[in-house]
């Protein structure tokens, strides 16, 4: 699999990373080598195999009784945030 | 015996004999941090008033006559678990301004437990690494060559134990990151069974691979701490809801009749000789003492990597798209609007491995590639999985090398990705199936330490420090210290 400077910057914006000019060619050819690299998958037999979906067999995730087990600490956790007003958490304008 | 040489054990029987208290053992840790570390870049931060207030509060409790096997003993944390009050960096730029506001489990616990924090450890970004290169907070260096890597992603917590500066340390391996660092530096890592250790405030890379485990000087002290650590935790859904047997206690359990499998993979082309023999007379020598030892295959197992660097970039590129700029982190200056606030924050909080995992993960996650990539993954995986079932079903441990290698060079395999990923053959294949592994020095190779891996069935933990345990009480490897740190 060889990607293409445009596939790279496809990546890049559903991923919401910006990439330089500079790091551009470098990302196409490692990303294709790493994909070239996985490819070897395809050879494994795989026709009636299921999925692993947990690495312990039988384990599911567990479910809790749905009731207010957090006490309330926005003061801390926003102590953390770049911007807050009156409790909310700003960012950019989204709607005109 | 001069007390930095000495385990984390036998610390805590001098403090309990009070042969010293933990504020002299405390003040001679943060001496020894103060003067190794500038040279060995293991710590991120260094929480001497911390560890000072802890230390006195573990000496009260011990004059109370109360104290544990761990009361009072020194402990450094890896910088992925959340400590409250103190920075967890993760080794990102993007959280090197997050101060946590909450303790993660394994923290609490060994708190719990009476030890003393001394420190936050370096490490890869986001544990997305094999020698400790990719922290925004630059390479940890190996004590035993500090021209080379100490391994990683844990490789702070790895050079801070081997350089004895600290007696034990927190680690959390996705893929080898606490065995491969474990086999480079001469020490004990233990990674335990998946969902054995809570993952609460633990900074998730891969959910369906990581776990908590100790970077030790021996198998007895990783004993002590993991059964510290270990347990039930409602806050994490993945935590498995059975007892901790009491480790230590199974210690001395004998190594005859011990049936060893040999995995015949391990010992193909790319490991290097020395490593080999090294690893080779170890399981002779379990067979000397009365285990049966035979060769194996696991005929899916040189599939591990491929299937690991589909599997873990795809759940890495969903983990990580919480750092957004938002809530906490990092923040691009005067974002024109919210997708280059977006944008611009990742592109410049993360460093080039993590996003080049992240876009791994966008790409096989992404509409049209998911069945070719990651759900071919996850059936290889399957695969895997029944080799080592199989496997143990003639045998009650698995052994090999822990990495192909002695420790390399700083810089040696920088460029090449693929080269560094190679460094976790022989790890990875026990992240995918959740089983619990440990890595034990068994030999130096030109004055550089390499590690003997013994793998488990799920929750055969305490067969593991038992078989560690034997094998250290009939050598020394786990002793040696380098010379310019003894």
């Amino acid at each position: 699999m060889t990607l293409t400077r445009r596939d790279v910057e496809n990546i890049a914006h559903l991923a919401r990373l910006e990439i330089t000019e500079a790091e551009l060619p470098v990302y196409v050819g490692s990303l294709s080598a790493i994909l070239a690299f996985v490819e070897q998958l395809a050879a494994a037999a795989t026709d009636d195999v299921v999925p692993m979906a947990h690495p312990l067999e039988g384990q599911v995730q567990r479910l809790r009784e749905d009731s207010v087990t957090e006490t309330d600490r926005r003061e801390a956790y926003q102590r953390n945030a770049p911007a807050v007003e009156a409790g909310l958490y700003l960012v950019p304008k989204v709607i005109e | 015996m001069s007390l930095h040489a000495s385990t984390a054990a036998e610390i805590g029987r001098g403090l309990r004999a009070k042969k010293y208290s933990s504020v002299e053992v405390t003040k001679h840790f943060l001496g020894r941090i103060e003067r190794a570390n500038p040279g060995l870049n293991a710590f991120v931060t260094v929480t001497a008033e911390r560890a000072l207030a802890d230390a006195r509060r573990a000496d009260a409790t011990l004059a109370r006559g109360v104290g544990g096997p761990l009361t009072g003993v020194p402990v450094v944390h890896k910088d992925i678990f959340c400590t409250s009050g103190i920075l967890t960096s993760c080794g990102s730029r993007i959280l090197s301004n997050f101060v946590a506001p909450y303790d993660a489990t394994v923290v609490e616990r060994l708190d719990a437990a009476g030890m003393v924090l001394l420190g936050k450890t370096n490490m890869d970004e986001f544990a997305m690494g094999s020698s400790n290169e990719t922290s925004y907070y630059g390479p940890v260096k190996n004590p035993w060559d500090t021209a080379r890597v100490p391994g990683g992603s844990s490789g702070g917590s790895a050079a801070a134990v081997a350089a004895r500066i600290v007696p034990v340390a927190t680690g959390t391996d996705t893929g080898g990151s606490i065995r491969q660092p474990g086999a480079l530096t001469g020490l004990t890592g233990f990674k335990p069974t998946y969902g054995r250790v809570s993952r609460y405030g633990m900074i998730a890379f891969a959910s369906s691979l990581d776990q908590a485990g100790v970077l030790a000087q021996s198998a007895e002290d990783a004993a002590l701490v993991l059964g510290a650590m270990a347990g039930f935790d409602p806050r994490d859904s993945t935590s498995v809801d059975a007892p901790v047997p009491d480790y230590a206690k199974g210690l001395d359990r004998p190594v005859k009749g011990l049936r060893i499998g040999i995995i015949r993979e391990f010992f193909g082309e790319g490991l290097e000789a020395g490593t080999g023999a090294a690893v080779r007379a170890a399981i002779e020598a379990f067979r000397k003492e009365g285990a049966t030892v035979s060769e194996l295959s696991l005929p899916n197992l040189p599939l591990s990597v491929p299937t690991y660097y589909v599997v873990a970039p795809a759940e890495c590129s969903s983990n990580l798209s919480r750092f957004d700029g938002v809530r906490f982190g990092h923040r691009c200056q005067d974002p024109k609007d919210l997708l280059d606030l977006y944008k611009r924050t990742r592109g410049e909080g993360f460093g080039a491995e993590v996003k080049r995992r992240i876009m791994t993960g966008t790409y096989v996650l992404s509409a049209g590639y998911y069945d070719a990539y990651y759900l071919k993954a996850q059936k290889v995986r399957s695969l895997i999985n029944a080799d080592f079932k199989r496997a143990f079903g003639e045998v009650d441990v698995l052994m090999g090398p822990t990495a192909p290698t002695p420790a390399f060079a700083i810089g040696a395999k920088t460029d090449d990705p693929i080269l560094m990923y190679l460094n976790d053959i022989y790890t990875i294949g026990a992240n995918l199936a959740g089983l619990p592994a440990v890595s034990v020095p068994c030999g130096l190779v030109d004055g550089l330490p390499v590690g003997l891996q013994v793998i488990g069935p799920h929750f055969s933990e305490e067969r593991l420090f038992a078989t560690a345990h034997a094998w250290q009480r009939a050598t020394d490897w786990h002793r040696r210290i380098p010379a310019a740190y003894a």
